[in-house]
C-alpha cells in the first residue's frame, strides 16, 4: 500500500492535518480549564465529545457565564453536522458493525473533509481514518498539554482567544463560495450579532441556525449550479 | 463546570455521529432535509466566529480579536493553510493588545 506514491502523500497530509489540529488542542485545553473546567474534565471531553466546534462552543459558554443548559444546546447543534458528515462517508465506510462504530467516533470535520477531497476509494477510506486516528491522537494530547499549563498561561496575553475564531473562519471560508451557503453565513452572523444583547448567552448561536433555511428552496429554481451538491 | 454537561454532551455528539454513519447509512433523506442540514456548518460556524471576535458576556466589543480576527480572515482568503490562519490570529491579537 505504502508503494503507491500518491498514498504516501495522502497519508502525509493527513497526519500533518492532525499535528496541526493538535496544537489548535493545546489552546482548548487552556481555554477550557481557565472557563473553570477541571483538567480531568477537559481531557474526558477530548476523549469522549471529540468534536472540537462543540467543545469550544460549550467552555465558551461556561466561561462566559451561561447555563449549563445553553452550553449543551449550541454544542449539541454544531455537534448535529457530524451526523450529516455520517450520511457523507457512509458508503465509503464499509464494514462490519463495530468498524462503523469507531469510524462514527471519528467522524468531524477534519477526516471528513479529508476523504471527500480524494478521487479514489481506496485512498477516500485511508484518508479517513488516518485523519481521523491521528487527530484522536493529537487532540487528545494537545488538550492533556493545555490543560496543564491552563493555570500558568493568561490565554489573552497570547492571543489565544483569537485563536478559535480565526480556526474558525479558516473552515468557513472554502464554504462561502457558492452562493447558498453565503446567504446562511451572513444570516447567521447577522442574527447571532443582534442577539448577543438580549438574548442567555449560547442562544444566539442556536437561532443563527436559521440561516439554514436558504436550503428551502429547490436549487433547480437557482442559476448558480454549484449550489445543487 | 459540571460533570453532567460533559457525559449528556459526549452521549449526544456521539449519537449524532451514530446516527448519520451507521443508523441513517446511506438511506436517501428528503432533498429538502439534506439542503438544510448541509447548511449547518456556515451558517453556525458564522455565527461563532462573530460571538467570539464581537463579544465579551452579553457585550459587544470592538477590541484587538477584530484585527486578529481580520487578519486571519485575510489569511484564510489568501490560502494560507489552517495552522498558519490560526497562528496569524494569535499573533496579532496579542500584538496589538501588547502595543494598546
Amino acid at each position: 500500500m505504502l508503494r503507491d506514491p500518491r498514498m504516501r502523500q495522502v497519508i502525509g497530509a493527513c497526519v500533518t492535518l492532525g499535528f496541526a489540529v493538535g496544537v489548535f488542542a493545546i489552546t482548548f485545553g487552556v481555554s477550557a480549564v481557565s472557563a473553570g473546567a477541571s483538567v480531568a474534565q477537559a481531557c474526558t471531553m477530548s476523549l469522549l465529545v471529540f468534536t472540537g466546534a462543540s467543545q469550544f462552543s460549550a467552555i465558551s459558554v461556561i466561561g462566559s457565564g451561561g447555563s449549563a443548559a445553553s452550553a449543551f444546546g449550541g454544542a449539541a447543534v454544531l455537534a448535529a453536522r457530524n451526523g450529516v458528515y455520517g450520511l457523507a462517508m457512509s458508503p465509503h465506510l464499509r464494514g462490519s458493525l463495530g468498524t462503523r462504530l469507531v469510524a462514527a467516533q471519528l467522524t468531524i470535520d477534519e477526516s471528513t473533509a479529508m476523504a471527500v477531497a480524494q478521487d479514489d476509494p481506496e485512498h477516500r477510506r485511508a484518508a479517513f481514518w488516518v485523519t481521523g486516528a491521528s487527530v484522536y491522537v493529537f487532540w487528545n494530547a494537545g488538550t492533556l498539554i493545555g490543560a496543564l499549563l491552563g493555570s500558568a498561561v493568561d490565554p489573552a496575553k497570547f492571543g489565544l482567544d483569537a485563536a478559535f475564531p480565526a480556526a474558525f473562519v479558516a473552515i468557513l471560508f472554502p464554504l462561502l463560495r457558492d452562493r447558498v451557503p453565503r446567504r446562511a453565513a451572513v444570516t447567521g452572523a447577522v442574527v447571532c450579532l443582534a442577539l448577543i444583547p438580549f438574548a442567555p448567552v449560547g442562544v444566539p448561536i442556536l437561532c443563527a441556525t436559521v440561516g439554514v433555511l436558504f436550503g428551502l428552496p429547490a436549487p433547480a429554481d437557482d442559476a448558480d449550479p454549484a449550489v445543487a451538491r | 463546570m459540571s460533570w453532567t454537561l460533559v457525559f449528556v454532551l459526549a452521549g449526544t455528539a456521539y449519537l449524532f455521529k451514530v446516527l448519520g454513519l451507521v443508523v441513517i447509512g446511506d438511506r436517501v433523506l428528503p432533498p429538502v432535509l439534506s439542503r438544510c442540514l448541509a447548511l449547518i456548518p456556515a451558517a453556525l460556524l458564522a455565527a461563532i466566529v462573530v460571538k467570539d471576535t464581537f463579544s465579551t458576556g452579553q457585550d459587544l466589543v470592538l477590541d484587538a480579536r477584530a484585527l486578529g480576527v481580520g487578519a486571519a480572515a485575510l489569511a484564510a482568503w489568501r490560502k494560507v493553510p489552517l495552522i498558519g490562519v490560526i497562528v496569524i490570529g494569535a499573533v496579532v491579537t496579542a500584538a496589538v493588545r501588547a502595543l494598546a
